[in-house]
């Protein structure tokens, strides 16, 4: 991937957000700006709002107060952003590549071809198998697969590294760097560490503090 | 266009790949006539009478089988979530999810109603508009279906609601179904039925959207 700057440079930016579900707020008056070529890094304790507010901004769940906005977005765009949840979307019945080639139709095929996708994440001897054989591990690099088949500028990552092994650490950073390096933006809930070559892209915003 | 050629392929692939999930309705369809038939005796004059009114019943009862799988698998595994951000509206996605459930649990009901037809002692006639009468009033089941499947779809172990949820709807398409069947102004209510299949199926897929994307909220 020698092409820099591949998004148009867009900025999210969150003003007095609150987030919540069912009725409780969870996260009261958030503002932060990510600008192209970062990452926040969503930190915090178990139940402070870190999934919901990936889900505001993937617009799942309506915000209880405040705005937010990607800025220098055209209107006729279609989606912006890839949503990556804990629950990874495999279907067991379908083989490896079907399940990806489906995402890749479905969100449009704007990214690397299904095989590269696969050997880039470290399935491409799997294509042909029932995503059902996969483990926990495979389920989630097929999921983050997902994300290279579609070039969006905006990445929603919640626990991107659950049930990945140390090699797969290293693939969600390298994937992550090289998106930023695109000009990508990404927000990331996260226990594990993540730490980019270059520490200054990352921010980390820490949730359920007491101040 | 081909992401809602990629989305009914899949749905195709994930319906017919299930293990005989089709052979069952279809095998539930023709024991509910059996039954009927066992029920109520060798009386075929009997049995000719109330064989359209079986075969809406059956043909509702097997319909309803099928409705669990068409949203709570991919709101299990979080498909749902992520159709949201695809290219095609999620309306069309669901459009193309209520297609496929008419082809895997209406389709072979139809294809397999002479087997009932038989067991009811059903004439040669009334067969033939009994198909007509499945084939124009199935699609708005189907539809109707979609949107109690996707009301209920957040509700845990919601799949036994949902039946309940669209039995009133579904009581006009049985009422001008069987009076489709039945010989006296026939072509009417087979009109009727056209009118609420269409009726049903064009706006299904933007309640059942509407109510998929409240549920997550």
């Amino acid at each position: 991937m020698t092409d820099r700057q591949v998004f148009p440079p867009l900025t999210l930016r969150a003003t007095g957000l609150s987030c919540g579900r069912g009725g409780m707020t969870l996260t009261a008056d958030l503002s932060f700006a990510v600008a192209p070529g970062q990452c926040l890094l969503l930190r915090g304790p178990n139940g402070t709002g870190k999934t919901t507010l990936l889900l505001t901004l993937a617009g799942i769940v309506t915000p209880l107060a405040g705005t937010f906005e990607l800025e220098g977005t055209d209107s006729e765009a279609g989606p912006q952003l890839h949503y990556c949840g804990h629950r990874n979307a495999v279907k067991p019945r379908l083989s490896v590549r079907e399940n990806l080639d489906f995402w890749a139709q479905v969100n449009g095929p704007t990214g690397l071809d299904i095989q590269e996708a696969l050997a880039e994440v470290g399935l491409g001897e799997l294509g042909g198998l029932d995503a059902g054989y996969l483990s926990a591990g495979q389920s989630r690099r097929l999921a983050l697969a997902r994300l290279l088949v579609t070039h969006r500028p905006l990445w929603l990552l919640d626990e991107p590294t659950a049930a990945l092994d140390a090699e797969g650490h290293e693939l969600v950073t390298r994937l992550l760097d090289r998106h930023l390096d695109m000009g990508g933006l990404a927000l990331a809930a996260t226990h594990d560490p993540i730490t980019l070559p270059d520490p200054g892209r990352m921010e980390t915003l820490a949730l359920g503090v007491r101040t | 266009m081909t992401a809602l050629r990629a989305m009914l392929g899949r749905e195709l692939r994930l319906a017919l790949r299930g293990g005989g999930d089709v052979l069952t309705l279809v095998l539930f369809f023709i024991i509910t006539g059996a039954i009927v038939a066992f029920a109520v005796g060798p009386d075929s004059v009997l049995l000719a009478r109330i064989a359209p009114g079986m075969v809406w019943v059956a043909a509702f009862l097997a319909m309803l089988l099928g409705l669990d799988r068409l949203f709570r698998p991919d709101h299990e595994d979080g498909a749902l979530i992520l159709l949201r951000q695809a290219e095609l509206p999620l309306s069309a996605a669901i459009a193309a999810k209520v297609m496929v459930h008419w082809l895997v649990s209406a389709l072979p009901l139809i294809l397999a109603s002479p087997l009932l037809a038989l067991q009811l002692a059903m004439d040669g006639e009334t067969f033939w508009r009994m198909v007509a009468s499945l084939l124009v009033g199935t699609p708005a089941l189907a539809a109707f279906g979609a949107v109690g499947a996707a009301v209920t779809v957040s509700i845990r172990g919601g799949g036994l609601i949902a039946p309940i949820l669209i039995a009133p709807l579904s009581i006009p398409v049985l009422i001008f179904g069987v009076g489709s069947i039945t010989a006296s102004q026939s072509s009417a209510a087979l009109l009727f039925l056209a009118a609420l299949s269409l009726m049903a199926v064009s706006l299904a897929p933007f309640a059942a959207a509407l109510a998929i994307s409240s549920a997550e909220d």
